[in-house]
């Protein structure tokens, strides 16, 4: 049903929500009930100045009843619906749902909202309980020691002849674990009180270098071109608590330096001007290497640009996450992702249309090539890298024809049930 | 003839407890803690019963299960596992490599001795 068509329902519905009779409106109006009737079920178009009149009548702006519910709770609505599998004429009707039962939608619009920021946290927090060796570590060591603890509590509790040799050494070993078991526990509870993505030390190597770029913005404008500046960037850097986050930091930054020098700020913004985001043109136009216009791109803060490297046996080196494209933070990540197909074909640069199936639905251009790193070996093959640049597409500039390749973070968060890539079931998929 | 049980554990309080409490119910009770060297040590003692743990350095206990299973001269000796991974993918993963018992740390004394008292039964 067309937006225009349901003034008369939201006519209606504020005549009820005022207390006003058809009747009594219909004669304020001059005009009769009956016809007041079919405005009201949307078989007479409304407008001009019986609109005015009306929107006068009931006090409201004629806006209110012309222009329908906000678009955004009507996005989301279709958002729910989409994320429900609704057939698409029922879909379709989140305008008229809007329009009919405000209170209602805004509900399902907010419960919608909440569920995505609940599926985040579920998300996160499984990430984390199944592929955190932190966490894993941790939960172990106060599981040992409260076995210790209990094993030897219980000897000198029911044990009232034990000899008092074997009750010092027990009390002793009481006393060592308790303080173990206070040092855990605090290291554990500090762990899972870190806020998702936020820097805190006792974190990976990766992810302290994560929290050192995010906390930048990922810019680093003080950076010296020939990086002859890095240590001072790295030793001011609180988010960096160990030798090896500061060790690949450290290479990032001189890559972002020389990336910098084969690919000056001047020359990247005409790049842009000419050939927007897309980083093999800018690369053929420029004479850098893709991977190195992917790496300025997505580091550009006028662009909201994601980015993964992944070495040659598929671990994410460097993550850079994009509104949408989920980017898992430990474990396996999809096997569909184009990064892992440019590994398959060094030197070809690819560009694949893709649909993240995560929370929603969110499409995406991906760019990705593999290049070879390292010394070039007799009959071995070499070592690559591959880079992936990701790149929003607003959903007015779908190519006709275009397909997306449908695609997930993680078998264990991905909503896709039938994949030829499944390694496990997802939690999304068993009552979570 | 005192039994013999041998414990596989790198944690040295929980060494002491478990040596005590078997001890203390007549049990001769050997202890090693290196993962990578703890299917050698079984074969050297040939105990009627092994405690092991999941988690060693060196090697895991489920490794170390599953090696012991694959030897016709171990395939029948009682294994208790203990273990701080109590998922039931663990579980099901000991049980399919042959584990005798499973038990998830924490754990009472009276379970160790229980558990211990059956396995022993059941071998006879």
């Amino acid at each position: 049903m067309a937006r225009e068509a349901l003034a008369g329902t939201r006519i209606r519905e504020r005549r009820i929500m005022t207390g006003l009779k058809q009747a009594d409106l219909a004669r304020n109006l001059g005009i009769s009930a009956s016809y007041l009737n079919l405005i009201e079920h949307n078989r007479r178009r409304i407008g001009g100045k019986l609109l005015l009149d009306i929107a006068s009548a009931l006090g409201v702006d004629p806006s209110v009843l012309t222009e329908g519910a906000e678009a955004a709770l009507i996005a989301a609505l279709r958002e729910a619906a989409a994320g429900q599998g609704m057939t698409a004429p029922e879909a379709e009707r989140a305008d008229e749902f809007a329009g009919r039962f405000p209170g209602w939608a805004e509900a399902m619009a907010a419960a919608h909202r909440r569920i995505g920021r609940l599926e985040r946290t579920v998300e996160t927090l499984s990430d984390r309980l199944a592929y955190d060796p932190n966490l894993a570590a941790s939960v172990h060591e106060v599981l040992s020691t409260a076995a210790s603890i209990r094993a030897t509590a219980s000897i000198l509790a029911e044990d009232p002849d034990l000899s008092l040799e074997w009750r010092g050494r027990f009390h002793a070993n009481l006393d060592t674990d308790s303080q173990r078991l206070a040092d855990s526990s605090k290291a554990l509870v500090g762990f899972l009180d870190t806020e998702t993505g936020e820097a805190a030390s006792g974190l990976s190597v990766q992810e302290e270098v994560e929290a050192f770029l995010a906390a930048n913005n990922y810019r680093f404008d003080g950076l010296e071109a020939d990086g002859a500046n890095v240590a001072d960037l790295l030793a001011a850097a609180p988010e960096l608590t160990t030798d090896g986050a500061r060790r690949v930091a450290r290479t990032v930054l001189r890559r972002i330096a020389a990336d910098r020098i084969a690919l000056p700020d001047a020359a990247l913004r005409d790049a842009v001007a000419a050939h927007r985001t897309d980083p093999i043109a800018i690369a053929n136009a420029c004479a850098v290497p893709v991977a190195c216009a992917m790496r300025r791109l997505a580091l550009l803060e006028a662009q909201d640009l994601g980015l993964v490297v992944a070495d040659r046996s598929g671990s994410l080196t460097f993550r850079k996450a994009v509104s949408g494209f989920a980017i898992p933070r430990h474990g396996a990540t999809c096997p569909l992702w184009p990064v892992f197909e440019a590994q398959a074909r060094p030197g070809a640069a690819l560009r694949t249309r893709v649909e993240m199936l995560s929370r929603g639905r969110a499409v995406f251009d991906c760019y990705a090539i593999a290049d070879v790193v390292g010394p070039v070996t007799p009959n071995m093959a070499p070592l690559t890298e591959a880079t992936m640049l990701i790149v929003p597409v607003a959903s007015d500039e779908g190519a006709p024809g275009v397909e997306p390749v449908p695609l997930g973070p993680s078998c264990r968060i991905c909503p896709r049930s039938r994949c030829p890539g499944r390694r496990e079931p997802s939690i999304l998929s068993e009552g979570f | 003839m005192a039994k013999h049980v041998l414990l596989i554990e790198d944690e040295a309080n929980i060494i002491e407890a478990i040596r005590f409490l078997l001890s203390r119910e007549g049990w001769e009770v050997g202890t090693h803690s290196d993962g990578a060297t703890a299917v050698q040590a079984v074969r050297e003692a040939r105990p009627d019963l092994l405690v092991l743990d999941y988690m060693l350095p060196g090697k895991s206990g489920m490794d170390i299960l599953k090696e012991l299973r694959a030897d016709p001269d171990f395939s029948k000796m009682p294994i208790l596992m203990l273990t701080a991974r109590g998922q039931s993918r663990d579980r099901d993963e000991a049980e399919r490599a042959g584990v005798s018992r499973f038990m998830t740390k924490p754990f009472s004394n009276t379970e160790v001795l229980t558990a211990v008292r059956d396995l022993v039964q059941l071998a006879r």
